[in-house]
């Protein structure tokens, strides 16, 4: 419409908490375009978006629960495991393929409604619950399939590794799933009451429960819907590594959860957040990993580089935070 | 007791007996008693710490006394959630203010009641009726005489005033029974608590009951059909503009010396 119109939509793109992320990712890779030529090329845009996948889709989770004001440590641990109970099933006890499938989403769902129960029931931090469940799927991991990886697995588990070609660059399905699940989440978190009581009670436990949220059943979806997550995810990761490895996505995995929410503007606090900057901050993330390896970087500097980004826009969020009160 | 009551229904609409809260060592509410008739404006008042938010947070479901029943209509109530007192007609707007800053205001006033797209769209995508919800937030607005710049601006962004503003309009929106108010003018300036006394008086001509806390005698007198005065966790009298003067009323509030207070009250005759 008018003039003012037009205004205000310029504050709000300038004032859009994406605007932030989105620049640093435009830069980095500026950045490494400069450094290389192998940097800019379609075929390498789609490796990236392959290595982002898996945390990509594990950052939704951690999204989730951030964004309530918690934080999940146990993210990659809970994925292994569902990842070994998924192929372990399928290829030493049998089991047809889909049953296999579904008892590893499921592990990984308990794990989320465990984590939810306690933090709802018995209210244990967050941080304390998921250190314990780290563990706990951990070494469940490693007893359940012995050390041992499985290969030869069914077609159906592999499924989200297979390519497709668009003019000639290949993309899995695994990263559709990925971009499909990100604007589930996005839907879920903007356009349904559902996502304005999780952003309430993020923002403060009890003022949304006296404005008559149920705030106890908003927190359990959340940490249910975070653990399906992470069962999404130990499919996907099946289909990135073609093979159920009990070392596969542990550690590394959760920091990166973290990371790729932290730099996507989600405030540690709870309450302030979104689901697309956590895909453009997991983005980051890819493109440091991917650009430092091709200057040939050794894998160290990547973590030094992480670790220094994510205290960068920690840094930030608590600025904002003690200015916004 | 022969505190004043209405003469035309004797019934109160909401009633407590006995009331007792323990945090700890810490006695809140030690047995207190408490009713509300319909259409009144009755005042709470009390020095800090006397009980006052705890006595209509165990009114409004916040929280579950350790004893004492508490009735609505006659009828021996339990909420177990703000939303069960909700559900029941009952609005609070909480000293610690309960608005979600992050949400903008039409979001803030349907929060926990939102409506969705008629059709399939609501029904089965769970699609969010953003533009009705901020059509009718601002016909409320505009019902309750509250001027607001725009009904999509966050509520962080507003002033503590404004903010104020929503909590109050939001519970005098959706009060079918009874609009529970504690401190609603603490942090605001004399506009804007010009603005929400007009509020109040208009909620009481929609024929509602207000439950008002306040530290501020010139409107609480000026507001109030009754005043429940509070000491120590009890209710210790209830008086009215006519019957007391403010510094009757304060004296009783602060516990003047007990022979001080008998004088006062077998003047006014009104203890329990
Ligand atoms: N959650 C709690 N935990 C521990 N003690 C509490 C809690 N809530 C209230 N109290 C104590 O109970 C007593 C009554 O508090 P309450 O908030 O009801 O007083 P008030 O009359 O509303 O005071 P004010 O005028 O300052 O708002 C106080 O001594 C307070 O410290
Ligand atoms: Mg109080």
């Amino acid at each position: 419409m008018g003039p003012t119109r037009t205004l205000q939509l310029a504050r709000r793109l300038i004032t859009a908490p994406t605007v932030g992320p989105f620049i640093a990712l435009v830069l980095t890779m500026v950045f490494f375009s400069l450094k290389t030529d192998r940097f800019f090329q379609a075929q390498n845009f789609s490796l990236v978006l392959q290595q982002v996948m898996i945390v990509g889709v594990l950052a939704i989770g951690q999204t989730l629960v951030i964004l309530t004001a918690g934080i999940d440590l146990s993210v990659g641990t809970v994925m292994a495991l569902g990842q070994v109970i998924m192929t372990k099933l399928a290829v030493a006890n049998g089991v047809p393929v889909v049953p296999a499938l579904l008892l590893g989403v499921l592990t990984c769902v308990g794990f989320g409604v465990l984590h939810g129960g306690l933090v709802t029931g018995v209210r244990l931090p967050p941080f304390i619950i998921t250190l314990g469940t780290l563990n706990i799927a951990f070494a469940l991991t490693h007893i359940i399939s012995n050390d041992l990886t499985f290969t030869g697995l069914p077609k159906l588990e592999l499924f989200w590794g297979r390519t497709f070609s668009i003019s000639g660059t290949d993309f899995t399905y695994g990263v559709v799933l990925m971009l499909v699940l990100y604007a589930l989440a996005w839907y879920g978190l903007n356009q349904t009451a559902w996502g304005r009581h999780v952003y309430a009670t993020g923002d403060n436990r009890e003022a949304a429960r006296l404005t008559g949220i149920n705030t106890n059943r908003v927190l359990l979806s959340v940490y249910t819907l975070a653990g399906l997550t992470y069962g999404i995810a130990a499919w996907l990761l099946i289909g990135r590594t073609q093979v159920g490895d009990p070392n596969a996505g542990q550690t590394t995995e959760n920091l990166d959860s973290i990371t790729a929410v932290v730099l996507g503007g989600t405030s540690l606090f709870g309450g302030r957040g979104t689901v697309i900057g956590t895909l453009i901050g997991a983005l980051i993330v890819g493109v440091f990993r991917n650009g430092l390896t091709l200057i040939g970087v050794s894998v160290i500097y990547q973590y030094l580089v992480t670790g220094i980004l994510v205290i960068l826009a920690v840094s930030v969020d608590q600025f904002l935070h003690r200015r916004n009160g | 007791m022969s505190s004043p009551e209405p003469m035309s229904s004797p019934e109160p609409i909401l009633e407590a007996r006995g009331l007792v809260k323990k945090y700890g060592q810490v006695v809140a509410l030690n047995g207190a008693d408490f009713e509300i008739y319909p259409g009144e404006i009755l005042a709470i008042i009390g020095d800090n710490g006397a009980g006052k938010s705890t006595l209509i947070k165990a009114l409004s479901g916040a929280l579950q006394p350790d004893e004492g029943e508490i009735s609505l209509g006659g009828e021996r109530i339990n909420f177990r959630s703000p939303r069960d007192a909700q559900r029941a007609g009952i609005e609070t707007v909480y000293q610690d203010l309960a608005v979600a800053p992050a949400l903008d205001i039409a979001s803030n006033v349907f929060l926990g009641r939102e409506t969705r797209r008629r059709g399939p769209l609501g029904s089965l995508l769970r699609l969010l009726d953003k533009r009705g919800m901020r059509r009718e937030a601002r016909r409320q607005f505009e019902e309750l005489g509250i001027g607001v710049q725009s009904i999509g601006e966050a509520v962080g962004n507003l002033s503590g005033g404004q903010r104020q503003g929503v909590a109050v309009a939001r519970a005098a929106a959706w009060a079918r029974r009874l609009v529970i108010m504690d401190e609603p003018t603490a942090a605001l300036g004399v506009k804007e608590t010009g603005q929400v006394i007009d509020l109040i008086k208009r909620v009481r001509e929609r024929g509602l009951p207000v439950i008002l806390i306040s530290h501020d005698m010139p409107h609480v007198f000026e507001l109030a059909d009754r005043i429940h005065i509070m000491r120590l966790g009890r209710r210790v009298a209830v008086v009215t503009p006519k019957t007391h003067t403010m510094p009757e009323a304060v004296a009783i509030m602060t516990g003047a010396t007990p022979s001080e207070l008998d004088n006062v009250l077998a003047k006014k005759g009104s203890p329990e």
